[in-house]
């Protein structure tokens, strides 16, 4: 543990941030740039006909979307357990991130389904399950932003998150119970042709590698507002 | 356990007497009722058919309606404090807290629920277990409730963020709640919905009190 404060000072992630902060923005240009170009080129399925290029830019945010409430859940036990006030701005920062992966996901996922389920909207599991994602998403920042005292807020922000992820499985299964019209998972059980999958794992990478980027933009900034904030009032 | 059996005794007494809101709720949860065959129209089947899941709905939205106030009126004034320094662990304070809420508010909305149920036409078969659904269900929704509402606590408008960070992780109660009705509506056995019901519910008034209280606490310090 002691290894990993040393780099959450807050003045040692600046400076590590800020030389990370460049490769991380050029691999989510490549990355992004190769997958789109791989995924373009892909042939048509049989089946879904062109709309299987929306599973490149869907399935990715649907990923990145989970993936950063875990992190969010992370940053939310470092802070509850070692009192790092950085890991509460990194969870701050991440919630908006992954709000918006989620709407991404929910909105290429319906369009997605116009032209295959015939309706923009279906009350599918996995689809209802992120609609609530989303909604957590919202609650954790408003609940943020309604507590003045940031200290207190990110605490309370850290007990919400965990909860949440205590309740997501529950969630999750609780709504799988309920109704199952989605595709299962098809990448772990090799059901999907290299032809696709190449070009996701790598869209996969790249958005990743995307909220990584902006992630660290955050928080840096995160930081520098908090600082110019001390010093006006310093000043005042 | 005398203290705890005092508070939760206090609290009920609180929620029931004047402006205490317990009876507010009921006339909510029978209002929603009466507003959906306005909206959806009167047709007695389609009533029928949706009686678990709107009667669920309202049950809910009924009882966050008092929620707010779990923790706010022992923080505004003060006692909050004090009861935090008592001897008795704050997890038990928020456990008192949410059976009280569930005697005051849960519990009612339960009684009443079989008299909503006649009005949409519920089968009489399926009647008895919207009661049970209702009886083990509820009791999460206080124990998650409080939660929010401990987070809450020291903001003004807390009352309207709560139901956004509540509903969200309520949903398996109705899932399963209303899941339960539905079966017994289709001739199906209603135990494995129940079954899960009441995992979830267990699981949630078991774990509550321990997100309430670190809740509370943060709130009281600093």
């Amino acid at each position: 543990m002691q290894f990993l404060f040393r780099y959450a000072n807050p003045a040692m992630f600046m400076r590590l941030s800020g030389a990370v902060l460049p490769y991380a923005a050029a691999l989510t240009v490549l990355a992004l740039a190769v997958g789109l170009f791989m995924g373009f080129s892909a042939p048509p399925d049989y089946q879904q006909g062109l709309t299987v290029l929306i599973m490149f830019i869907h399935v990715p945010a649907a990923t990145a979307a989970m993936s950063i409430y875990g992190a969010i859940a992370v940053c939310s036990l470092l802070s509850l357990v070692w009192r790092h006030p950085l890991s509460d701005t990194a969870a701050r920062a991440a919630a908006p991130l992954g709000a918006v992966f989620t709407a991404l996901g929910l909105v290429t996922g319906s369009l997605w389904g116009k032209p295959m389920w015939g309706t923009y909207w279906v009350w599918d599991a996995r689809l209802t399950s992120f609609l609530l994602l989303l909604f957590l998403y919202l609650g954790y920042m408003a609940l943020w932003s309604a507590i003045e005292d940031e200290t207190r807020a990110g605490r309370a922000a850290a007990v919400l998150a965990l909860v949440g992820a205590v309740n997501i499985p529950i969630i999750k299964f609780s709504v799988d119970w309920w109704n199952t019209l989605h595709q299962g998972e098809s990448i772990m059980s090799g059901k999907l042709d290299p032809v696709y999958l190449w070009p996701l794992l790598t869209m996969m990478a790249g958005y990743m590698l995307l909220f990584v980027t902006l992630w660290l933009i955050r928080i840096r900034t995160a930081i520098v507002t908090r600082r110019a904030t001390t010093l006006m009032q310093r000043a005042a | 356990m005398s203290a705890f059996l005092v508070l939760l005794w206090r609290d009920v007494k609180l929620a029931t007497r004047s402006g205490g809101g317990a009876a507010l709720a009921l006339c909510f949860f029978a209002l929603v009722a009466t507003l959906v065959p306005l909206g959806i129209g009167a047709d007695l089947k389609l009533l029928a058919r949706v009686a678990g899941g709107i009667l669920w709905v309202g049950a809910v939205l009924a009882a966050l309606l008092s929620l707010d106030r779990l923790f706010q009126g022992d923080y505004d004034d003060g006692s909050l404090e004090l009861i935090a320094l008592a001897p008795l662990p704050l997890e038990l304070t928020s456990l008192a807290k949410i059976v009280a809420h569930w005697l005051s508010t849960g519990l009612p909305l339960t009684i009443m629920s079989p008299l909503l149920a006649l009005l949409f036409n519920l089968s009489p078969d399926a009647i008895p277990v919207l009661v049970l659904s209702l009886l083990m269900g509820t009791p999460a929704v206080s124990a998650i409730g409080a939660i929010g509402a401990a987070l809450t606590v020291s903001l003004r408008g807390g009352g309207l963020i709560l139901p956004l960070i509540i509903l969200p992780l309520l949903s398996p109660a109705v899932i399963f709640g209303a899941g339960a009705v539905a079966a017994g509506l289709d001739g199906f056995s209603p135990a494995g919905a129940l079954g899960l019901l009441g995992a979830f519910s267990l699981a949630a008034v078991l774990l509550s009190p321990f997100a309430a209280a670190a809740s509370v606490r943060l709130n009281l310090s600093g």
